[in-house]
């Protein structure tokens, strides 16, 4: 390799990208280190390059670099970090650098933040329950671990508390095997970093989680790396030392709107609501690389946190997402209104590794029907409540009502639990049991006759 | 005949890279590009420019690379091996490339398709100096102890057999049959290649007029396909389409299966390598692997590739019908295909129509499901793919391009509906959205079964209809206002969603549900309503047949009662006529 060329050949700045001209051997996705006037070092990668010129995103943003006097040198390898696990119990920001005081952690061990595809010949189906001691989500959207289970907010609600109860309560059940939480904050306010530190010291877990913080307060290009930078330390602890590790990204509607900003900086035909066409593609490169290996002990959760835009599960970045994950955990701006914690709407949220996590020997043997009665019934009190809302409830048929108090006793005492409360599976079926028993025998047909006989409060 | 081209690599842009001085070299040939080797293939021509997709992720690719071609089109290998096995793509078999280098997949590698060591036990079926062409027999090769791999000539090749090799043990990669073609002689073996955007050729196309058993009743009775159909089943995440598509890739009666995962999850793929083996076909007691062929390029996986798997796929379909099976291709999600379409458009600077797709969406799914068919073979057997395709539209939205094209193209259209999905009604194919044009087609295969199958069916259909218009009604009013008889409509409308049309994949009995028993319950739910109405309209409420015990049990029919025990079902229509029967109908005036 030739010694490395510092150009100054800058031709052109727009948005987040920088034009260099006049460049050789620079291959596709070459890092860049550009030293801007001042003498500042920023990063950058090469989205294209031909024989005159590269096109190269910067992830501090361009912010006070001119044409003249920034110099750039092309390393010539993709972007890398280093991972060890003396990486837990660290705050870095979003490009994975400590923030913490600390110096930087010292090891031979360096990965590509893009990571690799996993083969799904090498990869372990997810069968295993994560008591999460949430009802709403151990009933009938169980987590499982290696899943990846997004949750689908909308501004205000408490998309936070839920991640942090789950990241709290769930290590319970895996004790006596290492369990390790990684957080990448994308665009959010230091508040909500602060309380994820906080909730996980409380609980303990501080000090063998990493976190990597790119705040609204980052150029918003540098959103693009931090969950990268998570994942990859994340495949690290989990695929090479066998970690069990929960991924919380938050918030991904911000790293899509980073990309968005990008893409339309290069003048690329959008897709819809301006985003690029690329979107679906580009999140599959985070979301699976959640997963288990074969013959590896370790298994990456995660769970991606996103706030809808005006509450729109159909725009861009849920619908996307929801397309990638397995599953989503959506919550529901009437419950949240009516008081309700945690308020996980009772239809859309779902969870897909569930049906081979449950059952006979990993939950219990009516797990599966219990879940599939309470999505059936609790569907038709919807169906009741906006036939009520018309003809008045008076109006009703007996068994219509009955269907009300049903809905009523679903949302209060199954769906409803304190931020402290962590219920074990045993519960949250025998709380499910008691109100499906408010409903006649005959209405419950996805259970068979042998759970009714033995489950069934007449 | 082989030429070697050589070039230069002047631009890169993501996976599309520009090269110069590839002289030669044809549209859709393969080129390896830069120092690893990548796997690519021209996709454009522009002057002394070619225009290249790379197969496998390309950073660190740059300017001056060299590029080098063989002038040959990007083909797939074909000969025993395929069954039972798992590729990307570009028919990299993903356990060997796992075995060489770990649970990631890396770039550059090239491994054979199938395996070149494994010796297969050839019997030859034809005698030298006979007159041969493409398509005709040369011998047979046990592939799986479900699949007889019938070994053809490949077609365009003809000539005079002039050697054959006696039965024995015989790689892919031996020569096994000579020929002389009157230009040369043609040295065939058991595995040949062929090139994955030409469809292979066939002789006649018949028409489709037996049903695809799928053992899903809301498929078979309502919404059938036939085999040489093709079927789209659109819906937003989370409806149910890849269930469904596994569901049938499972249990329909097709001979082989062609599994491709385009631009989906990995778990799913690891979920069919992990069920499939351990499944058994209840019809010959066999593993399910030992009839399926899959094709993984998940969605993290390189977009070109994804953009070729199901041409590779297809292809594969295409192979095993020539040597005279039924094959069944699931393509999901053909959504993600277009999305990889519109994606090297864009980078190619393609003006887009719609959406940003470019305006040769339409006909490349109209070629692609073109393939699908029922034919006479060059063999004169008969054989046949039926395409399946799930949709996945932006929002669920079903205006949009890619559900908008597909539905002109396939014949039978199986919609999702979320609000099924979300109140766990499964399979969530609305029964008002979908349609299918092989209802005629099909009609006499199941009359041949029961004559009266047609006018329940249809009776039954009606009654759906209606209930999904009063429904309109009942959300304004409620159902109370409506007359005992549309009342009633709307019970047994209910009653056939819960008994027939909803079905659990998870249930051991209830998974699959054969034509036999999806006659059974015809009758039995066509009982209840004819019966029922007659006594409703003589004064009887909807109550009081509601709250017959037997009713109440109907429901379970398909869990409780196995295939292979349906005369159990006669019992309960037996029980339900009586039921009926001695309900006392009130005098008027009382
Ligand atoms: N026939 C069925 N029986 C039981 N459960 C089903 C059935 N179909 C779908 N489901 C449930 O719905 C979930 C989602 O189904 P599926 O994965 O097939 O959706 P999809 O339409 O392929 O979604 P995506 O577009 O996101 O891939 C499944 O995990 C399962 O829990
Ligand atoms: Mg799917």
């Amino acid at each position: 390799m030739s010694a490395e060329i510092e150009y100054t050949t800058i031709s052109g700045i727009s948005g987040p990208l920088l034009f260099i001209d006049g460049v050789r051997g620079v291959g596709y996705g070459d890092i860049v280190e550009i030293r801007d006037s001042s003498g500042q070092i920023r990063t950058g990668q090469t989205l294209e390059v031909d024989e005159q010129r590269a096109v190269v995103q910067v992830y501090e943003g361009t912010s006070g670099l001119s044409v003249h006097g920034t110099r750039a040198v092309f390393v010539g390898k993709p972007m890398e970090i280093p991972v060890d696990r003396d990486m837990l119990g660290r705050v870095f920001d979003g490009l994975g650098r400590p923030i913490d005081g600390a110096p930087q952690v010292i090891t031979d061990r360096v990965m590509n933040v893009n990571g690799m595809p996993i083969n799904p010949w090498a990869r372990e189906y997810p069968r295993d329950f994560i008591q999460t001691g949430i009802s709403a989500i151990d009933g009938m959207n169980t987590l499982i671990r290696g899943q990846k289970l997004p949750i689908f907010s909308g501004s205000g609600m408490p998309h936070n508390r839920i991640a942090a109860q789950i990241a709290r309560q769930a290590k319970i059940l895996t004790a006596g095997e290492e369990f390790t939480v990684i957080f990448a904050a994308m665009g959010v306010n230091f508040d909500v970093a602060r309380f994820f530190i906080d909730s996980l010291e409380e609980s303990g877990v501080l000090t063998h989680s990493a976190m990597f913080l790119s705040l609204a307060d980052s150029p918003s290009i540098e959103r693009l790396v931090t969950p990268r930078i998570a994942l990859t330390l994340a495949e690290y602890l989990a695929f090479e030392e066998g970690m069990h590790v929960l991924v919380i990204l938050t918030d991904i509607t911000n790293y899509c709107e980073a990309l968005r900003e990008l893409s339309s900086s290069r003048g690329e035909i959008p897709s819809r609501k301006g985003y690029p066409g690329y979107l679906y593609s580009d999140l599959a490169t985070l979301y699976e690389r959640a997963g288990r290996l074969k013959g590896c002990g370790g298994s990456i959760t995660q769970i991606p946190i996103l706030t809808m835009p005006s509450d729109d599960i159909s725009h861009p970045v849920p619908d996307l997402t929801g397309y990638i994950t397995e599953g989503q955990i959506v919550l529901e701006r009437q419950l949240f209104n009516k008081g309700i914690y945690p308020p996980i709407a009772g239809l859309p949220s779902l969870s897909r590794l569930m049906k081979d996590g449950i059952g006979e020997g990993r939950t219990r043997q009516d797990h599966g029907h219990v879940a599939a009665q309470l999505f059936a019934s609790y569907a038709k009190v919807k169906r009741i409540r906006e036939l009520a809302a018309i003809v008045g409830e008076e109006e009703l048929s007996e068994l219509d009502k009955i269907y009300l108090k049903f809905g009523a006793a679903f949302e209060d005492v199954f769906l409803r639990q304190a931020y402290d409360e962590d219920r074990s599976i045993e519960q949250t079926l025998e709380i499910g049991w008691r109100v499906l028993s408010l409903l006649p025998g005959e209405e419950l047909y996805r259970l068979t006759r042998d759970e009714l006989q033995r489950y069934y409060l007449a | 005949m082989d030429d070697l081209a050589t070039g230069k690599v002047i631009a890169v842009n993501g996976p599309i890279v520009k090269a110069t001085g590839l002289r030669g070299i044809g549209m859709f040939d393969v080129a390896e590009v830069g120092s690893d080797r990548l796997m690519g293939e021209v996709i454009r021509l522009d002057k002394d420019v070619t225009i290249i997709q790379v197969y496998e992720d390309n950073t660190g690719m740059r300017p001056g690379d060299e590029v080098i071609s063989h002038c040959r089109p990007l083909s797939v290998l074909l000969g025993p091996g395929l069954i039972g096995n798992i590729y990307d793509g570009i028919q990299r078999p993903l356990v060997g490339l796992c075995e060489m280098c770990g649970s990631y997949i890396r770039k550059g590698i090239t491994i054979s398709p199938l395996a070149v060591d494994r010796k297969w036990e050839f019997q030859p079926l034809a005698d030298a100096g006979t007159e041969v062409r493409g398509g005709s027999l040369i011998g047979e090769v046990r592939e799986s102890p479900l699949v007889l791999h019938r070994v053809l000539l490949p077609p365009g090749v003809s000539g005079t057999l002039t050697g054959i090799a006696p039965a024995g043990q015989y790689t892919i990669e031996e020569e096994v049959f000579t020929l002389d073609t009157g230009s040369g002689t043609y040295s065939g073996k058991l595995a040949s290649y062929w090139p994955v955007r030409r469809p292979r050729p066939a002789g006649t196309r018949k028409k489709p007029s037996i049903p695809l058993i799928t053992g899903q009743r809301i498929i078979d009775t309502f919404f059938p396909i036939a085999r040489g159909g093709t079927a789209a089943i659109p819906g937003g995440f989370g409806t149910g389409k890849t269930m469904t598509q596994h569901a049938l890739a499972k249990w329909c009666n097709a001979d082989i299966i062609v599994y491709i995962g385009c631009g989906e999850r990995g778990n799913e793929m690891t979920e069919v390598l992990t069920d499939f083996p351990r499944l058994i076909d209840e019809r010959n007691g066999r593993p399910l692997i030992e009839r399926t062929v899959m094709i993984a390029n998940t969605s993290n996986m390189p977009v070109p590739a994804r953009e070729v798997s199901i041409y590779t796929g297809v292809t594969i379909a295409e192979y095993y019908r020539d040597m005279g099976y039924g094959v069944a291709v699931m393509a999901d999600s053909t959504s993600r295909w277009a999305e990889a379409l519109r994606e090297l458009a864009s980078r190619l600077g393609d003006m887009p129509a719609e959406e940003g797709f470019p305006p040769y969406l339409g006909t490349r799914l109209a070629e692609f499901y073109e393939r699908a068919g029922r034919v006479e073979t060059l063999s004169g057997r008969e054989g046949d793919i039926t395409i399946i395709g799930a949709v996945s539209p932006p929002g669920g939205d079903f205006s949009e391009p890619v559900t908008q094209n597909t539905s002109r193209f396939v014949r039978c259209f199986w919609a999702l509906d979320k609000t099924l999905a979300d109140a766990r009604h499964y399979p969530s194919i609305s029964w008002i959205d979908s349609y299918t044009e092989y209802l005629s087609d099909i009609g006499q295969w199941w009359e041949n079964l029961d004559n009266e199958w047609l006018s329940i069916r249809n009776e039954l259909m009606n009654i759906l209809v209606e209930d999904h218009r009063l429904q309109q009604v009942v959300k304004l009013v409620g159902s109370d206002a409506l007359p005992p008889s549309e009342q009633y409509v709307l019970f047994c409308a209910e009653t056939i969603k819960n008994v027939f049309l909803q079905q659990n994949s998870f249930d051991p009995h209830d998974k699959f549900c054969s034509p036999e028993k999806q006659l059974k319950l015809l009758h039995t739910l066509v009982c209840l309503y004819r019966r029922g109405l007659e006594l409703v309209q003589a004064g009887l409420s909807v109550k009081d047949i509601a709250g017959l015990e037997v009713v109440s049990e109907i429901v379970r029919l398909k869990s409780e009662i196995s295939n292979r025990e349906i005369e159990k079902i006669d019992a309960y229509t037996l029980r339900l006529e009586q039921g009926l029967a001695a309900l006392k109908i009130p005098t008027t005036g009382e």
